[in-house]
């Protein structure tokens, strides 16, 4: 017997037309997704910045529109679910958006802010309960009880992102889709942040979507990673053999390019790791080949497809 | 340079306040990199707002101190009175680039804004346009993205516009508050790169707060350490990590997650930063110190100075001999 995935997610592509200066252009912000999210699995997704990856967050919470593919959650897919089903949805699955200043709003006190999903859906049986779960949710992520009386800007960085985090999970969803959620906590602060969710997912099941620059804390915290590049995966793998082992080309300079901790490996001025790629116009065969080392003939004209090369290593690569 | 001395920014009435950074003091060379690092909360943001007078009226408030810019105050002059004595030179890379860029303007005129106030405050012309910085700071499409506005942008794009805005004051000193967060580690390098040539071959000096001690490493010449308030140990970058003196300094480092081993959890410090205000006597760490002892709790604190300007707001410095 298969277990069927909490969160399937196929062939997802979302695009995004602007005006450029009178031109209206397109950009392929997500080009046919697929992966899948079981129970109490997290999923870390890294890849370059710009290539796409809150966008498949937002279209997972129907934030972005996507103009192909399905999200199935539960069995039931997302794009077609209206009305209360709808509404239940939101409770679900949550996404920890990443800029935390500007998801909060400006006039509500962060205690009303935590606690508004739960009050629009009936979730606080009393007033002392809503205040009990509002000063718990605060103290989780290591923030003292007066915090709930201030508004935002009475706060730094790091404590902002920490309410919205605490606003996330206070409806004990399924899901939570974390953009960036931990990047403005300094390390101790951060751990107490990542030990909490661990707790979460042994106690509730709780599963994620952690989108993070700080190959570190994915490590920590993925059982498995995605790394994306323009709008497409190209590698998934366990977290310890993306580490260990990465295979795309892309998937190893990134790797590679992680600074350690270590005074005695100093940044040098003029480093230079080729043209950034345009999000108007993909080439023709990979979008990687333009920077690629393993670059032949083939690489221009075809796009490479994810292929399996080991038990759940997925490569998109036509030279490894 | 940038010369901080004795900063303190309170919250309250002038007779009546609490302090949320104390007495703060620091010192950037010309060329050179000061990392700032602390706690989520202990006033890094609140310290560089003040420096660039930016501290909005109604709440907290510069109590005491100075920051002088190549002898100038920049704190209680007014932003005229600093151009008039052609000290513009000081520009800011904000934490959270949503909320201070504009959004009702396109990128480009928000970078071409920069150069005109440069030129302008300098009497110089530039000879780089929006594109140019933009370019530098490794947005595709870079003659097309001028025309985007803010919200059509990824957040590490985003932040790479507030750097390009920053860059294009062609600022003496830099206050980069987080800037790389949302940026994947090649692109981040390459900007971490671009800063470092900026202050190798012009002489930037930069102010950089990050909690990524990877970053720190690699690209700080000195550290300083700020525990609730206070700057708690100040030295060069390969003291802090390889003789921390401070117990917080060193509890920090003991957090930093070994990438080769996943553990089931993580270290933390125990227990929670202490409340502006709740600590008056003596050192505001001596509640989480494992090596605390009963005259820590008693004021006042000296900082024990120890070699190579290696200072520590502790009476029992690590790896002193005692
Ligand atoms: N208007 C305000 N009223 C009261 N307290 C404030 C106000 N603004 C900031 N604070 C407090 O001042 C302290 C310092 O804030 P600051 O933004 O400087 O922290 P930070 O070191 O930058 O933290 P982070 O790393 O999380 O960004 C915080 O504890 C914050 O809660
Ligand atoms: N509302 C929008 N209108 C037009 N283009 C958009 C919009 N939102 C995002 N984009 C574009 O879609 C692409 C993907 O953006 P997305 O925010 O998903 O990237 P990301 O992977 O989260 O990057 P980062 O790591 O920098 O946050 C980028 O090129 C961005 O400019
Ligand atoms: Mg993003
Ligand atoms: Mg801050």
């Amino acid at each position: 017997m298969i277990e069927q995935p909490l969160l399937d997610v196929r062939g997802l592509s979302t695009d995004y037309t602007a005006k450029r200066g009178g031109k209206t252009v397109r950009v392929q912000a997500v080009k046919d997704v697929s992966f899948t999210l079981a129970k109490r699995e997290v999923l870390g997704i890294v890849g370059e910045s710009g290539c796409g990856k809150t966008s498949v967050g937002r279209s997972i919470i129907r934030l972005a529109k996507p103009h192909r593919g399905e999200v199935i959650f539960s069995g039931k897919d997302i794009f077609t679910t209206g009305g209360d089903a709808l509404k239940q949805l939101r409770l679900k699955i949550r996404m920890v958006f990443q800029d935390p200043f500007a998801s909060l709003n400006p006039r509500r006190s962060i205690g009303d802010s935590i606690a508004e999903t739960g009050d629009i859906h009936g979730l606080f049986a009393s007033k002392a309960e809503r205040h009990r779960q509002v000063q718990q949710a605060l103290s989780n992520v290591g923030l003292d009880g007066s915090f709930a009386a201030r508004y935002p800007h009475e706060l730094s960085g790091g404590q902002r992102q920490r309410v919205g985090i605490a606003r996330a999970i206070l409806p004990a969803p399924d899901v939570v889709i974390a953009d960036e959620a931990v990047s403005a906590l300094d390390v101790s602060v951060q751990a107490q942040v990542l030990n909490l969710l661990a707790d979460l997912r042994e106690s509730m099941g709780l599963s994620m979507i952690f989108i993070s620059h700080d190959l570190g804390v994915v490590g920590q915290i993925s059982d498995r990673v995605a790394v994306m590049y323009m709008g497409r995966i190209v590698e998934t793998a366990p977290t310890a053999s993306i580490i260990e082992q990465p295979i795309h080309p892309y998937t190893r300079t990134l790797m590679a390019a992680r600074p350690k901790p270590d005074p005695r490996i100093r940044i040098k001025a003029g480093i230079e790791i080729g043209e950034p790629p345009s999000q108007f116009e993909r080439p023709a065969g990979c979008p990687y080949a333009k920077r690629c080392p393993l670059v032949t003939t083939i690489c221009t004209t075809d796009d490479p497809a994810l292929r399996t090369i080991a038990p759940g290593r997925l490569v998109a690569c036509h030279n490894v | 340079m940038l010369r901080v001395s004795d900063l303190s920014i309170s919250i309250g009435s002038p007779d009546n306040y609490i302090d949320i950074v104390s007495s703060v003091s620091f010192e950037i060379g010309r060329g050179e990199i000061l990392g700032l690092v602390g706690e989520s909360g202990c006033g890094k943001s609140m310290t560089s707002l003040a420096v660039m007078g930016l501290l909005a009226k109604g709440g907290p408030w510069v109590r005491t101190g100075r920051a002088e810019l190549s002898g100038f105050d920049v704190i209680h002059a007014e932003p005229y009175e600093r151009v008039e004595a052609g000290h513009g030179g000081i520009a800011m890379i904000f934490q959270e680039p949503m909320s201070s860029l504009n959004p009702v303007m396109t990128i480009g005129e928000q970078i071409e804004e920069a150069i005109n106030v440069h030129q302008r405050v300098t009497g110089s012309r530039q000879n780089l346009t929006a594109r140019d910085y933009l370019e530098m700071v490794r947005i595709a499409d870079a003659a097309m993205q001028i025309n985007a506005y803010p919200h059509q942008l990824s957040g590490g794009m985003r932040q790479r516009v507030m750097i390009a805005i920053a860059l294009a004051c062609q600022p003496q000193v830099l206050i980069a508050d987080e800037p790389t967060t949302a940026l994947d580690v090649t692109v981040q390098a390459q900007i971490l790169s671009l800063l470092r040539e900026l202050c190798d071959t012009l002489g930037l000096s930069i102010l950089f707060i990050t909690h990524d001690l990877g970053v720190v490493a690699q690209l700080v010449d000195r550290v300083a350490v700020m525990y609730a308030g206070r700057v708690v140990e100040t030295a060069a970058v390969d003291r802090v990590f390889d003789a921390a003196a401070h117990p917080y300094t060193a509890a920090l480092m003991s957090c930093l997650p070994d990438p080769a081993h996943r553990v089931r959890r993580l270290v933390t410090i125990p227990g929670q930063a202490a409340k502006p205000g709740q600590i008056t006597k003596g050192c505001a760490f001596a509640p989480r110190c494992a090596y605390a002892v009963d005259i820590c709790r008693e004021d006042p604190l000296p900082y024990a100075m120890l070699a190579d300007n290696h200072r520590a707001l502790c009476l029992f410095p690590r790896g002193v001999v005692r």
